[in-house]
């Protein structure tokens, strides 16, 4: 049984929100964005977990919380034991910690300074925190550059003479320099043509095992997030509705939400079938009510509970929990073998019994 | 490295202006360099017999109400302004792009602060504020300078300050972050370098009105002293001439600052289409 | 082709941009029709020219853009012959365009209704009076609730997903004969995704109406598209109805784009990745088949120029040896 590398309790972000007319020194009326909302999971040496979730759901905003690029409102962010939910966002740049969390970016060209070549890009960051120096250093360059597939003779080149898949791999050989322990992939081949997708998710994969790394895998794509991870985590509306394994997950989802997103996936045998669709808009984020569902509303269950009481998240068996009143409990398998890692993901009880 | 002089050959060749104001700033920087080896003769010497004499193959130029050889005091001045006005803009860059990144970069406080003394300095007419300044200070080549460079810091701020609200949200920006970057270090080794080519393109302009505001203020008698030449001294001179016929005292000293002007106008003009097509007038 | 004549019809169409690069040679003898109702896919990668045939369609290429050879025929006529007034009349009322990005096709500072009933006014000679209204149904048509409230709406108050069904409005105002949607549904979310897809689908199948489906998403094309064309690098490679082109790819690349495409129950380690990169369109002694250098069943017939072989009724493919 292992620590987990990372695990989150009670996580909370607000965001005021002005409203046209307010006062400042009226600290008591204003509003508040909750973008993350209550989020607890805990991810384990070597596994890679699953974030999904539609625009608005507050990923990006745990994405920031987890990589302590911004600070929480409330709650506990642990790294290998670690409180690191306390340390201001602005020092912690000079904690141990900075080089054990790294990221791959969504959009590699956007997070390449344009005015550094490849090799200054993956070198900056070993700079900062390494001590690697001269020979040694440019070694390590080429290491990281090498591991991440980049030929030596493009390190001297600047990101608009690159393509995307070129950039794509200078944003990990930069992120791997480090030698990370938790690497966060913020849809890391959302820009990137599906031949090129396929080159970049398998080397992420090698590149795991091969480095020991953990990885928390963030996607809009679920056939995609299909193919790389252990569990998967569904969020909505800043609060993880459902999580399991992924082959469970995604094939008898027990929330509504998780069922609708699933039924939107484009596929060819669903041609002409009248599938599930979900209608309406989400419910605001701004000042949210404690006591009702954030799916109510737009959920084809919604019954007079849900209006009263929050569901929060419950064991099934399986290994999976769900945030639901009335979820879809399939005696249908998982279509993949649920992993052997510990994959506990019970909010209140973190260090699980090996069953 | 190549591409980029294929891009400046490019730009050069499309546009012949362009090509015509970087020859007239190599010459203008090549006459402030040599000057005092090729004046023909001494600026400050006078000679009252040929006083005022019209341009002829021994005076270019001719002569001035002492005497003085009008060419020679043109070459003396080139040095004598340009100094002025590149000292005045790297002056106002450094403060003034600097203030204006921090203002945009981190917001808030900053911003608000530098935004006030910006404002502040743009109330007045820029001309008006540096005759105070220098009224104030006193009539020395120094106070121009301070004059001048506080008068088009705003400029800069106001630049620098767009561009680093831009940047501040770029991706590789929390990328540096993540580096370990602090703050001060992403502001001055990442932001800066990024916003150099639009305020470099804003230094090739403020060198033209910068000519043009210390030759305007020792016009009017505020700033360089006679016997010194300077382009604005000298056209003041020669100003009640022009009545009684003598047009070259006061024509040739204005052709040099109109060129001058000219060619960072134009130099600006070209530097900006030579770092961003996108933004060509 | 599945109606006698198609509503539209391309022929032969070739397309280059002069930069400063060199000649950019973006389409090479581009041909496919749609017959009236059909919804036909262009599949593709970046680079692939789906996008040039969609502006070229409508005439709207870049000014650098020269065409080389090949007809648009629509409605009996050749649209890169016609004049500029023919092409403003049937922009908009019987042809229409959607593309990515709702919010940016959408003028930010006017209110929704009030760009509705412009294209009314313009296309469909309405009264001025009646615009309004029939700007009112449009948006309920297409499933905005409470229209007449929204019709008020600037853009910027309303989601993407809302952002989408405006500019659909406004393409169908008309009740154009052939809708080009140039990946409608990039940068919306999966289930936003879904709904504004069906609802497309739904308004043609009511109307009537073509759909062209520009797109990279392959799995969104086989839902969708009654026909999928497959492009690489400004050629067509293989055209055939969504079934079969899934069940029996013929083509190559089709085979691996097919086979690099995740799906439910594939492992990582089954997808394969498609050797090689885009050749480079600039040079002027590109091969005939412009696959050829990623191909591994390459060889020297290839090298014959290209053949259009009819497998099926609807069934083409560019390939000298097909799979």
């Amino acid at each position: 049984m292992t620590e987990p590398i990372l695990e989150i309790r009670s996580l909370t972000r607000r965001f005021p929100v002005k409203r046209a007319g307010q006062r400042p020194w009226r600290r008591a009326k204003m509003s508040w964005l909750h973008a993350v909302d209550g989020v607890a999971f805990a991810i384990s040496p070597g596994e890679t977990v699953g974030l999904v979730g539609e625009s608005g759901c507050g990923k990006s905003t745990l994405v920031r919380l987890v990589t302590r690029l911004i600070d929480p409102s409330s709650g506990n962010i642990a790294f290998a034991g670690n409180e690191i939910g306390e340390i201001p966002a602005r020092r912690f740049a000079r904690t141990p910690q900075r080089a054990a969390i790294q990221m791959v970016f969504q959009d590699a060209g956007e997070s390449l300074n344009p005015r550094f070549t490849a090799a200054r890009a993956i070198a900056d960051p070993l700079l900062r925190l390494s001590r690697l120096r001269g020979s040694a250093l440019a070694e390590r360059v080429r290491e990281a550059a090498g591991l991440a597939g980049l030929p030596d003779e493009l390190l001297g080149r600047f990101p608009h003479q690159l393509s995307g898949g070129q950039k794509a791999r200078v944003g990990i050989a930069r992120a791997i320099g480090v030698e990370p322990q938790l690497m966060i992939l913020d849809e890391p081949t959302a820009a990137l043509d599906v031949s090129v997708q396929v080159v970049i998710l398998q080397l992420l994969e090698r590149l795991k095992r091969r480095l020991g790394m953990s990885y928390l895998f963030v996607s809009h794509d679920l056939n995609v997030v299909r193919l790389l991870c252990d569990r998967v985590l569904v969020m909505y509306l800043g609060k993880i509705v459902e999580s399991g394994p992924v082959g469970t997950v995604f094939g008898s989802p027990a929330h509504p939400y998780t069922k609708a997103l699933v039924a939107a996936i484009p596929s060819l045998d669903q041609r002409g079938v009248k599938r599930l669709r979900l209608s309406g808009e989400p419910r605001s984020p701004i000042d949210p009510d404690p006591g009702t569902c954030k799916f109510y509303g737009r959920c084809p269950k919604g019954q007079s509970n849900c209006a009263a009481v929050m569901p929060e998240l419950r064991p099934l068996e399986g290994g999976r929990s769900v945030a639901c009143h009335y979820p879809e409990i399939a005696a249908a398998e998982a279509t993949r073998e649920a992993p052997t890692v510990n994959s506990s993901l019970l909010p209140f009880q973190i260090r699980h019994p090996a069953s | 490295m190549s591409a980029a002089l294929r891009h400046l050959r490019y730009v050069l060749g499309e546009n012949p202006v362009t090509l015509a104001s970087f020859a007239l700033f190599v010459v203008l920087v090549a006459v402030a360099v040599l000057g005092p080896w090729i004046e023909p003769y001494d600026p400050l010497a006078t000679d009252a017999m040929h006083a005022l004499t019209p341009p002829s193959a021994g005076h270019w130029c001719g002569t001035d109400a002492v005497g003085r050889d009008i060419l020679s005091r043109i070459i003396a001045a080139t040095r004598l302004d340009l100094g002025i006005a590149f000292a005045a803009v790297v002056l106002s860059f450094a403060i003034g792009a600097l203030a204006g990144l921090a203002a945009g970069y981190f917001g808030g406080w900053t911003e608000r602060a530098v935004g006030r003394a910006a404002d502040t300095i743009m109330a007045f007419p820029l001309f008006v504020l540096a005759m105070g300044i220098v009224a104030a200070l006193g009539n020395t080549t120094a106070n121009i300078v301070y004059a001048t460079a506080i008068i088009n810091m705003p400029l800069y701020a106001r630049v620098a300050r767009t561009e680093a609200s831009v940047l501040r949200q770029a991706g590789f920006i929390e990328a540096a972050r993540l580096g370990g970057n602090g703050e001060m270090r992403i502001l001055l080794a990442q932001v800066l370098p990024n916003t150099m080519p639009l305020l470099a393109v804003q230094m090739s302009l403020t060198m033209g009105y910068a000519i043009l505001n210390a030759a305007g203020l020792s016009f009017i008698g505020l700033g360089i002293s006679p016997p010194t030449p300077e382009w604005g001294i000298m056209v003041a001179e020669g100003a009640s001439n022009i009545i009684s016929g003598e047009w070259w005292v006061a024509l040739f000293p204005g052709l040099a600052l109109m060129l001058a002007v000219f060619c960072f106008n134009l130099l600006g003009d070209g530097l900006r289409d030579l770092i961003d097509p996108r933004r060509r007038t | 082709m599945s109606e006698a004549s198609p509503l539209l019809a391309v022929v032969d169409l070739s397309i280059e941009f002069r930069t400063r690069g060199g000649t950019v040679r973006a389409l090479e003898k581009v041909a496919f029709d749609i017959g009236r109702g059909e919804t036909v896919a262009l599949v593709g990668e970046s680079g692939s020219g789906k996008s040039v045939t969609a502006y070229a369609l409508l005439g709207l290429l870049d000014p650098a853009a020269r065409v080389t050879s090949g007809r648009i025929v629509f409605g009996g006529i050749d649209l890169l012959t016609a004049g500029e007034r023919a092409l403003e009349e049937m922009r908009g009322r019987e042809v229409s365009l959607i593309s990515q990005n709702p919010r940016g096709a959408l003028n930010p500072i006017r209110p929704v209704g009030k760009q509705l009933a412009d294209v009314l006014l313009r296309h469909a000679n309405v009264p001025r009076v009646e615009a309004p209204q029939r700007a009112v149904e449009m948006l309920a048509k297409v499933g905005i609730p409470d229209p007449a409230r929204r019709a008020a709406a600037y853009p910027f108050e309303l989601s993407g997903g809302m952002c989408q069904r405006v500019t659909i409005a406004l393409a169908l105002a008309c009740s154009p004969a052939l809708l080009i949607a140039d990946e409608p549904t990039t940068g919306l979310d999966v289930t936003t995704q879904a709904v504004v897809m069906d609802l497309l689908a739904e308004l043609a199948a009511a109307s009537h109406m073509a759909t062209i489906l520009i797109t990279h998403d392959l799995a969104l094309a086989g839902e969708y598209a009654d026909r999928i064309v497959v492009m690489h690098a400004g050629h067509v490679v293989e055209s055939a109805t969504a079934g079969e082109l899934f069940i029996r790819p013929r083509h190559p690349y089709t085979a691996k784009l097919i086979a690099a495409t995740p799906k439910p129950g594939t492992q990582l380690a089954d997808l394969a990745a498609i050797p090689g990169n885009l050749p480079d369109v600039t040079r002027a002694d590109l091969p005939t088949c412009r696959y050829s250098a990623r191909c591994e069943r390459h060889s020297k017939t290839c090298d014959a120029p290209l053949p259009l072989v009819a497998i099926g009724p609807s069934h083409m493919v560019a390939c000298w040896q097909p799979l």
